[in-house]
């Protein structure tokens, strides 16, 4: 799970890395309201669940409260990559004199947490590595022994040359791999970290991904959850037990498993159709499941066909099959469906299927094929 | 005979009193393998299906000499699971448990090194030696015998492709679920260094997915260290950047661990890679040396018959002598066997 900057900021702020001064905003007039207070000229910054808000022009200067509303009313309502704008941050602008990164983040590789440095801040880290790897320090971190006093010195030294900012560097570092861990974070990262005029590190922004698999047990971060758009479709479909993600293309298509779910989405591609969606109805088969499935996949307007592409296991065939019945029968649905079910209870499942005059192919291409014919027909 | 497992291996279920566990604990002893007891703590005495249940994984392997343990407990006891087994010496733990978070499985993985453990999983669906020894989730039926081996991040898709390979007559050595999370146990390059060494094994299909690296590192593993053939699948193509598809590792982050990125790494290694599940099988067999080619092709009609007949009766569970044609399969497994003792 992705947070806000401001709710990553509340984050910081209680782990004790030092943020500048601001307040979210849900209209202009609070925006003039927050700046007023701050008494300075602020920053007015888009609150999305994407980057590039700066090119899109989400983030803007203000020197009065007059303009942070102004900038505020521009900015509320504003589409950037697809996400709606209904918060902005209304925070300090500082006074800069250098801007560096840092992030501790999931080295799948390794598989230790990895810190990442470079002098080289404000931009993305990705951009740095590719034009100047030099600039960009890696520190894997064995799990097992934690951060250590060396890898803190390690990575202030890379960064400054000032040894009373390396001292605040290096408690910066070590509080936020403390939080990486308590909050089960993913991804911590403080782009840029600056160097204020007074000599102070602040982070200026920060960005955090929460492990999903661990969101049980940390039950304070339900306040963060909220979704836009498509993400409500798919939370929805998380609530119902199923994993789905929303695409453009008309081929609806319903999978037992994630592997074999885009395997069947390439493989509309592959014969030159478009999968409308990825959808895997997990391991077990309750009926409801899949007529849970047949609700989120009717819904979207784009869907020409439905496709299922049911590998059975531990899902059974026969409960699959009941669940397409119903969900038949009760949501009569106007878009064709091409079916293909084979493994446990395949040949009950058939039957099933028959008396509501379901064709089943077997393989996994003819299927793919019939429905992307259906979906031309229709 | 496969990697891993095999018809001697001695396998305790923990979690067997659990709905998912004594489930899978009785289809697994139903196929054949040797499940010499459970593992719930505080139903210790307990029998299922006169399976023994313990208390600790400690007392299990002191009674029975277990070599390997399968997992089927919740997320939040999982890694306790883990390290019991860990602990008490069991040298194979297949984790089969979904929804482990990251930041424990990183300290597993770390621990697990300074131990004799070899973890498969989390958040897989096991591994099999058809004919042999089964542990793990899988529809059984659907594997024959054979001389290829799977490895795959995946559950279903690897079924997908070991039908295609058992429709073509293509029988397996081992096949293998390493699990759809970013942190686990045994990575592709693990296992493929495992069935390199494998006398059974002559080919190996490898079923990658989008996100993270260890595709990568496979197909510099595959040129640089083995001489045996691979052939490979990547799933995700489609798959947008930014968004997790289903497995919590099957994600494109900062524009790396895309499909086009890894299916193009294989090809430039000398990797062939399939552009679909059905494609596999007879990539295998341009891959497969002209021996095992022949081999394929001279028991094709027979093996075709027991692949129909695994279409046509081998989903109906794992009553396998129920029908000439699987009883014949076993047959031959036998035969085998014996062939080998001698």
């Amino acid at each position: 799970m992705n947070l806000h900057e401001y709710q990553a900021k509340e984050l910081f702020a209680q782990a004790g890395i030092p943020i500048p001064k601001g307040k979210v905003a849900r209209t202009p007039e609070e925006a003039y309201q927050i700046a007023s207070e701050l008494g300075q000229t602020v920053v007015v910054k888009a609150q999305v669940h994407t980057g590039g808000r700066g090119k899109a022009g989400g983030v803007k200067l203000a020197q009065t409260p007059e303009e942070a509303k102004e900038k505020a009313s521009v900015i509320l309502g504003m589409d950037i990559k697809g996400y709606i704008v209904e918060k902005v941050l209304v925070t300090e602008a500082a006074d800069i004199t250098s801007e560096a990164y840092l992030s501790v983040t999931l080295d799948r590789e390794s598989k230790m947490p990895v810190i990442i440095a470079s002098p080289a801040g404000g931009i993305e880290i990705e951009e740095v590595a590719k034009q100047n790897p030099e600039k960009v320090l890696k520190l894997r971190v064995n799990p097992l022994t934690g951060l250590l006093p060396y890898h803190s010195r390690q990575v202030s030294g890379f960064l400054y040359a000032d040894k009373n900012i390396r001292k605040q560097a290096e408690t910066i570092l070590k509080k936020l791999y403390a939080l990486y861990f308590q909050a089960d974070l993913t991804l911590a990262e403080i782009n840029p970290l600056v160097v204020t005029k007074k000599g102070e590190l602040i982070a200026l922004d920060a960005k955090v991904t929460i492990d999903d698999n661990a969101l049980v047990r940390h039950p304070e971060f339900e306040k963060y959850k909220e979704f836009f758009g498509a993400e409500k479709i798919e939370e929805e479909a998380k609530k119902a037990g199923l994993s789905f993600v929303k695409l453009d293309g008309s081929i609806g298509c319903i999978v037992n498993g994630a592997g074999l779910a885009m395997a069947t989405m390439d493989l509309v591609k592959f014969y030159g159709g478009r999968p409308a969606n990825f959808l895997d109805i997990g391991g077990s088969s309750n009926p409801e499941k899949v007529i849970a499935a047949m609700k989120i996949i009717l819904a979207d307007p784009n869907v020409k066909a439905i496709c299922f592409n049911i590998f059975g296991g531990i899902t059974r065939g026969d409960d699959v099959a009941t669940g397409i019945v119903k969900a038949v029968n009760t949501l009569k649905p106007k878009v064709p469906i091409a079916i293909r079910l084979v493994g446990t209870n395949e040949d009950l499942a058939k039957e099933i299927l028959s008396k509501v005059n379901l064709n089943v192919f077997s393989s996994m291409t003819e299927v793919v094929k019939k429905a992307i014919e259906l979906s031309k027909a229709a | 005979m496969g990697i891993l497992i095999g018809e001697k291996t001695k396998v305790i279920v923990q979690g067997i009193t659990g709905r998912d566990g004594s489930f899978h604990a009785r289809q697994m002893k139903e196929y054949g393998t040797k499940i010499v007891a459970g593992v719930t703590p505080g139903r210790g005495g307990e029998k299922l299906d006169g399976i023994p249940v313990f208390d600790s994984v400690k007392e299990a392997r002191e009674t029975t000499g277990t070599d390997c343990s399968v997992i089927y407990v919740p997320p939040a006891f999982a890694t306790d699971a883990i390290y019991e087994a860990a602990d008490a010496g069991v040298p194979l733990v297949v984790c089969i448990t979904e929804g482990i978070p990251a930041a424990d499985m990183l300290k597993v993985y770390h621990y697990l090194k300074t131990t004799q453990t070899r973890l498969i999983g989390p958040n897989c669906p096991g591994l099999i030696t058809p004919g042999a020894c089964k542990v793990g989730i899988m529809p059984a039926s659907i594997h024959i015998p054979g001389p290829v081996g799977v490895v795959s991040r995946s559950g279903t898709l690897t079924y997908e492709v070991v039908y295609n390979l058992t429709l073509a007559g293509i029988g397996q050595s081992t096949a293998i679920g390493i699990g759809g999370d970013p942190i686990i146990g045994t990575d592709f390059v693990d296992v493929l260094a495992l069935f390199e060494k494998d006398r059974e094994t002559k080919a190996v299909v490898l079923i990658g997915e989008i996100g993270g690296t260890d595709e990568e590192r496979s197909a510099a593993f595959i040129k640089a260290e083995m001489s045996k053939p691979v052939a490979a699948f990547i799933a995700g193509q489609t798959a947008p950047p930014g968004k997790r598809m289903g497995h919590a590792g099957a994600i494109i982050s900062g524009g790396s661990g895309t499909a086009a990125e890894k299916i193009e790494t294989f090809r430039k290694a000398g990797v062939p890679v399939a552009s679909t599940p059905a494609e596999i099988p007879a990539l295998v067999e341009k891959v497969l040396g002209k021996s095992e080619r022949r081999k394929i092709s001279f028991a094709s009609p027979k093996l075709k018959k027991k692949a129909a007949a695994v279409k046509m009766d081998g989903f109906k569970g794992n009553h396998r002598k129920k029908t000439p044609a699987l009883a014949a399969k076993e047959g031959r497994t036998v035969a085998h066997k014996n062939r080998r003792k001698k």
